[in-house]
C-alpha cells in the first residue's frame, strides 16, 4: 500500500522533473533534509518531521532567491544541498543513525510513518493530476503558460513543494541516496518507450509501482535491504527500455 | 469599422530600463497591423503588455472583450519533450485531463490544423516537426478557440524567404476569412507593404503609426533603422 502510493506519486511527478531537466535536483534536494533529520534524532522527534520542515524551508528559500537573482534553480539547490550535507554530518548524533537516514529501511517503517507516507503519496498524485495542464504548459514554455493564464510563479512553488514532500517520504522508504533513483529512473524509462506526454506519465507511474513493489518483494524473500534492491530493479528495467526504445 | 482597443501612453519598465515609452495607438476591428522596429525596440514587449503578462503604466482600453490568440517569437523548447500536437491543443482548450480527448475535441483540433493544412500532424510529437511545420502548427494553435484578436510575434523567424511569403499570405487569407484583427511583429518591410493595412513603428517610443505607404517615408525608415534602411523599403 505504502509502496504503491509513493511509487505512483514519485514517478508521476518524476515525469516533469525529467522533462524540466531537473533530474539531479531531486537527488540533491534530498540531502537538504539531513540537518533536519539529525536535529530531530537529537531531540527524540520523528526524523520525517525534521526532514519535511527543512525541505519546505529550503524549497521556499530557493524559489524566492531564484526570483530575485540571476542563478538557476539547480545552482541554488546545489548551494543548499552541500550546506545541508555538511551541517547534517556535523549535527548527526552517531554514525549508525546517519547511515539509517541515508539508506532508510521500509521494514523498519512504523505504522504512523506508513500512514504519513501513504497520505503524502496520494496528495502528490492528486495534486499532480489536477495541475497536470499547468505543469505541462510550464515545462513547454513559461511564456506560453503565462499567456494562457497559468499562474507561473505559484505553479513553480507548488511543483517544488511537491518535490520536497516526495523527497521527504522517499527518505523514509528507500533513503536519501536512493530517492533520486525513484524520481529519475521510472520517468526516464517512460520517456524512452512512449510517444506522448500522457503515455510517458502513465508508463512512469506504472514502472514506479513495479519497481517499489517488486523490489521490496524480492528484498523480503532474500532478506536484503529493500532500498538498494528497488533501485537495482528500476535500473534493470531501464536497461530493458533501451532495447525496446521507439524508433 | 468599430474600435477594438486603444493604447494610451503605454510605458513598460523592466528592471530599471524603460523598454517602451509613451506609446499610443488605436486598433479597429478587422485591422491587420504590422509592428516594426529595430532589435530591442519593444515590439515583443508591446504584445506582452496587451496580453497582460508584463506590468505597465498608461492605459490599454478594451472597447470589446476579444478572445486573444498568441504565437510567441522563436519558439524555443526542449525538442525531446514528448508533447504531441494534439496534446498542445488540449492544453490550450483548458482540458484538465490529457488522458482521452473526446471525438468532438479531436474534431475541433483537426479543423484548426486544417487552416494551415497540417491536419496530418495531429498525432506527431512537436519535437519531430520541421521549423516550417512547427510554424504552421503554431499559427493553427493561435487560431484555436476562435480568437477575435491574433497576436503574432515574428511569425516567420527561422523560415526561408519563399515560405515566409506563404505564411504572410496565409495569415492575410485567414484574417479575411474569419474576420480577425491581427497584430503581427515583423522585420520584413516588403511584407509590411504587401500585407498590412496599418503599421506601428517602435523605437522604444512611438516613431510612427498609420498606413505603411504614407508613414514609412525614407526619412522615417532611416531614423528607425539607420542609413541604408530604405533599400528594404521599395514598394511592390
Amino acid at each position: 500500500m505504502t509502496g504503491v502510493s509513493v511509487g505512483i506519486g514519485v514517478s508521476l511527478l518524476g515525469t516533469f522533473v525529467i522533462l524540466r531537466r531537473m533530474a539531479l535536483v531531486g537527488d540533491a534536494l534530498s540531502h537538504v533534509a539531513l540537518p533536519g533529520m539529525a536535529l530531530a534524532v537529537t531531540y527524540k522527534l520523528n526524523p520525517f518531521l525534521g526532514a519535511v520542515v527543512f525541505l519546505f524551508l529550503a524549497v521556499i528559500a530557493i524559489t524566492l532567491i531564484e526570483r530575485h537573482s540571476v542563478l538557476p534553480v539547480d545552482a541554488l539547490v546545489g548551494v543548499f544541498f552541500t550546506a545541508g550535507l555538511g551541517v547534517g554530518a556535523l549535527l548527526s548524533p552517531s554514525a549508525e543513525s546517519l547511515l539509517e537516514a541515508l539508506f532508510g529501511d521500509i521494514a523498519k517503517l512504523h505504522m504512523v510513518d506508513a500512514e504519513i507516507a501513504v497520505g503524502a503519496g496520494l496528495l502528490v498524485t492528486i495534486v499532480t493530476m489536477l495541475l497536470f495542464r499547468d505543469f505541462a504548459y510550464l515545462t513547454l514554455s513559461p511564456e506560453l503558460a503565462h499567456s494562457e493564464g497559468v499562474p507561473v510563479q505559484r505553479t513553480e512553488l507548488i511543483f517544488m513543494l511537491l518535490l520536497a514532500v516526495i523527497v521527504a517520504v522517499g527518505i523514509k522508504l528507500v533513503g536519501t541516496l536512493l530517492v533520486g533513483a525513484l524520481i529519475i529512473i521510472p520517468a526516464s524509462i517512460a520517456k524512452n518507450v512512449t510517444g506522448s506526454l500522457r503515455g510517458m506519465a502513465f508508463v512512469s507511474a506504472v514502472v514506479g509501482v513495479v519497481a517499489v513493489v517488486g523490489g521490496s518483494g524480492i528484498a523480503g524473500v532474500f532478506h536484503l535491504p529493500p532500498g538498494p534492491v528497488v533501485t537495482t530493479v528500476a535500473a534493470g528495467l531501464f536497461l530493458v527500455s533501451l532495447f525496446v526504445r521507439r524508433s | 469599422m468599430s474600435l477594438l482597443f486603444e493604447v494610451q501612453d503605454l510605458t513598460v519598465i523592466l528592471g530599471k530600463t524603460a523598454v517602451l515609452e509613451s506609446v499610443s495607438f488605436k486598433v479597429e476591428k478587422g485591422d491587420v497591423i504590422a509592428v516594426i522596429g529595430p532589435n530591442g525596440a519593444g515590439k515583443t514587449t508591446l504584445l506582452r503588455a496587451l496580453l497582460g503578462t508584463v506590468p505597465y503604466e498608461g492605459r490599454i482600453i478594451w472597447h470589446q472583450n476579444p478572445r486573444i490568440g498568441y504565437v510567441p517569437q522563436r519558439f524555443d523548447f526542449d525538442r525531446t519533450y514528448p508533447l504531441t500536437v494534439e496534446e498542445l491543443f488540449l492544453l490550450k482548450s483548458g482540458s484538465r485531463s490529457l488522458w482521452a480527448p473526446t471525438p468532438a475535441q479531436s474534431g475541433e483540433i483537426k479543423k484548426a490544423l486544417s487552416h494551415t493544412e497540417v491536419e496530418q500532424l495531429q498525432k506527431h510529437k512537436l519535437g519531430e516537426l520541421s521549423s516550417g511545420q512547427l510554424q504552421r502548427v503554431f499559427i493553427a494553435y493561435g487560431l484555436f478557440g476562435a480568437p477575435e484578436l491574433l497576436l503574432f510575434d515574428e511569425p516567420t523567424a527561422g523560415i526561408d524567404i519563399g515560405a515566409e511569403m506563404t505564411v504572410y499570405g496565409l495569415l492575410r487569407d485567414i484574417a479575411q476569412e474569419l474576420n480577425l484583427t491581427m497584430l503581427v511583429v515583423s522585420h520584413e518591410l516588403s511584407v509590411v507593404y504587401t500585407y498590412a493595412k496599418k503599421v506601428v513603428c517602435l523605437n522604444k517610443t512611438m516613431a510612427c503609426f498609420g498606413v505603411p505607404q504614407k508613414v514609412l517615408t525614407p526619412e522615417q525608415l532611416q531614423s528607425l533603422y539607420g542609413a541604408g534602411a530604405d533599400f528594404y523599403g521599395h514598394e511592390h
